[in-house]
């Protein structure tokens, strides 16, 4: 088997879980620790990557190339790694830059049926030598053999991995062991797995991807992400070091870390809130549960029905303007004076 | 009355959607249709109109130049790069429906008459199309805005594969374009592919940053402008707003298609094909108002 690598984006995903109001100093500290514990990759930034500080879905306290170089500065051993989604970012203004800013590896992700939109990101990392992996987000949302058909596109533009992203938590064990096991089997570069935890499944289903043939485990410090947060990585380390499965992990540094830093980033414990639940089960992106919740209260309608009408009409991660939609929708509004109504920040 | 001869170049969604516009225009009559692809169903559809078609993309052009005088490139920012300089030579009144940014920026409520005076013609892209005329009516109440966002959401059916294959493009140049067009400081624009089912109409929501907006002076302009829009492309229409709240203006915007090629919910198809069959028409109604006057 593959050496296992281990992609941390406690400061990318747990940056949805603060309104993307990491700081600074948060990411040197971060950084600075982190470093010896044995991860491939820190991958830092807005929670929606590149580019995506925006009144849509956020914006970021500090500026992508800010974050980047802050970071830079502290990661001696473990790559430094930024996350595009293409239609937020584009090359000229936030890849290159990125480069410049001495980012080693990029993620390059798309909603699930979408992959063709990644090829030009792609392409233009490899052919400047960086480290390129795709991602295809809410997996969930496509059969076995479509992902197989959209993975085998990103490694024909040259990705070096494909990381399938659980993006709404809404996997069962079984999903995760049959989707992986028929990708890992069908793909000449590896799978990788990004779990969330909405049915408290995380670090299981990142295990069973694992067993079924992933050797990419993507995942955060003390679980720190949106919504119900993702695979604690210091977690899986501990259950893989008992099961006797050899990574090349720090455990205790990754505890230390995770005790002394991350626990100073949270502004709640990382918990499954009954939002975060019924987001896995509607099978909706957990990043949309602070604009649910928002609208909810605005809209005076049940934040879970708002959950499960997005997910029936299988809105994806960009869309964060149709929620109030929904919600008027669902509060019986719409249709009637539409300019009367001041929409509540979604933010 | 002698109608204006086109060719298209590119014979996928936007193509195709073009050939059945120009096949229902008083002005326009397609010259040639060309592709690369001879199975494809751009082509297909335009043999069943009669319509002459060739699988030599430009170089069928360059073979008989008096098949058309004015051409629609609907092939690809790279090809069109290409595309640009042999027009030119052929003295062809390019109208370019990539995002490759050579021409001139055209949006027919705003330009149009600066445009026909031009060689080469860009319609920038339809979420630029849909956002510019409205940001462009902000700007006139509110000249000193800093900021302002296009999120711009099209249905996964309606983005074809060459869509797909510029979508660096198509997200570069619509914020470029906005910034350039309305003078505004900072702009930036995000593009959304939906895959939900049934397939969404394409979608557009204009934030605009601003501490005392006048709304009730944006209210009468963007009005204004959405008429305006609306002669050309039919289906476009002011969803919500404007609104205020927490420092920003919203302002939504839907385009439901024509249902020319494909089906209604691709209203990204028709403003940009409506936009380009909009100039080819004045750009024709030009010419022989210039031949009429020539000959007097």
């Amino acid at each position: 088997m593959n050496q296992l690598l281990f992609f941390d984006s406690t400061l990318r995903d747990g940056s949805h879980a603060v309104a993307h109001q990491l700081s600074r100093e948060n990411i040197r500290n971060y950084c600075r620790q982190i470093d010896t514990a044995g991860l491939h990759v820190v991958i830092v930034g807005h929670g929606n990557g590149l580019g995506a500080s925006s009144l849509q879905v956020g914006l970021a306290a500090v500026a992508d190339d800010v974050m980047l170089r802050t970071a830079r500065k502290e990661l001696k051993k473990t790559k430094l790694g930024a996350f595009l989604i293409p239609g937020f970012g584009t090359i000229k203004d936030n890849l290159q830059p990125a480069i410049d800013s001495g980012v080693d590896l990029f993620c390059v992700a798309t909603h699930c049926t979408e992959a063709d939109v990644t090829r030009q990101h792609i392409e233009f990392l490899r052919r400047k030598a960086k480290d390129v992996y795709g991602v295809l987000m809410m997996y969930h949302r496509a059969t076995k053999e479509k992902l197989l058909e959209q993975a085998l596109k990103m490694q024909e533009y040259g990705a070096q991995g494909v990381i399938l992203m659980d993006s709404a938590g809404a996997s069962t064990p079984d999903m995760v062991a049959e989707t992986t096991a028929y990708l890992s089997a069908g793909l000449d570069v590896r799978l990788g797995f990004h779990a969330h935890n909405n049915l408290g499944l995380a670090v299981s289903n990142s295990l069973i991807a694992v067993r079924n043939g992933a050797s990419i485990i993507d995942g955060t410090l003390r679980g720190f992400g949106a919504g119900a947060g993702n695979c604690q990585l210091e977690v899986l380390a501990g259950l893989m070091m008992k099961m006797g499965i050899p990574t090349e992990l720090d455990l205790y540094r990754m505890m230390d870390v995770s005790d002394s830093v991350v626990c100073g980033m949270m502004k709640r414990s990382q918990e499954i809130s009954s939002i975060s639940l019924i987001s896995g089960v509607a099978g909706v992106f957990s990043g949309f549960s602070s604009h649910v919740k928002k609208a909810s209260e605005r809209f005076k309608v049940d934040p879970r029905d708002i959950f499960m009408e997005l997910g029936r009409r299988k809105m994806v991660a960009g869309q964060e303007d149709f929620i109030v939609d929904v919600a008027m929708y669902l509060a019986g509004r719409k249709g009637m004076e539409k300019e009367s109504y001041d929409i509540e920040s979604l933010l | 009355m002698n109608k204006m001869k086109v060719g298209i170049i590119g014979t996928g969604n936007i193509g195709t959607d073009l050939l059945i516009k120009v096949s229902r225009s008083e002005y326009l009559e397609c010259g040639i249709f060309a592709g690369r692809n001879a199975d494809s169903e751009g082509i297909r559809r335009a043999r069943s109109l009669g319509v002459n078609t060739s699988t030599d993309s430009i170089r069928a052009i360059e073979e008989d130049p008096g098949c058309c005088e004015i051409v629609f490139d609907a092939t690809s920012a790279a090809v069109h790069r290409q595309n640009a300089v042999i027009l030119e030579k052929l003295g062809k009144f390019a109208i370019d429906l990539t995002p490759s940014k050579i021409g001139k920026m055209c949006v027919p409520a705003l330009n149009m008459a600066e445009c026909l005076d031009a060689d080469n013609i860009n319609l920038i892209t339809c979420g630029g199309q849909a956002a510019i005329p409205i940001i462009h009516a902000i700007m006139k109440v509110h000249p000193d805005m800093e900021y302002v966002e296009l999120v711009s959401s099209i249905s996964s059916k309606s983005a074809g594969p060459g869509t797909r294959l510029n979508i660096d493009e198509f997200t570069q140049t619509t914020r470029d374009a906005i910034e350039s067009f309305t003078g505004v400081r900072r702009a930036k624009a995000i593009i959304v592919l939906n895959p939900a089912e049934p397939p969404v109409l394409m979608h557009n929501t204009i934030y605009a940053k601003m501490d005392k907006p006048d709304l009730p002076r944006l209210r009468r302009e963007i009005s204004a402008m959405e008429k305006n829009i609306r002669k050309y492309v039919p289906g476009y229409r002011v969803t919500l707003g404007p609104v205020a709240e927490n420092g920003r203006v919203t302002t939504m915007v839907e385009v439901v298609g024509l249902g020319d090629y494909l089906p209604k919910y691709s209203g990204n198809l028709d403003i940009i094909t409506c936009a380009a069959v909009n100039m080819a028409e004045a750009y024709a109604g030009k010419k022989r108002a210039n031949r009429i006057g020539g000959k007097l």
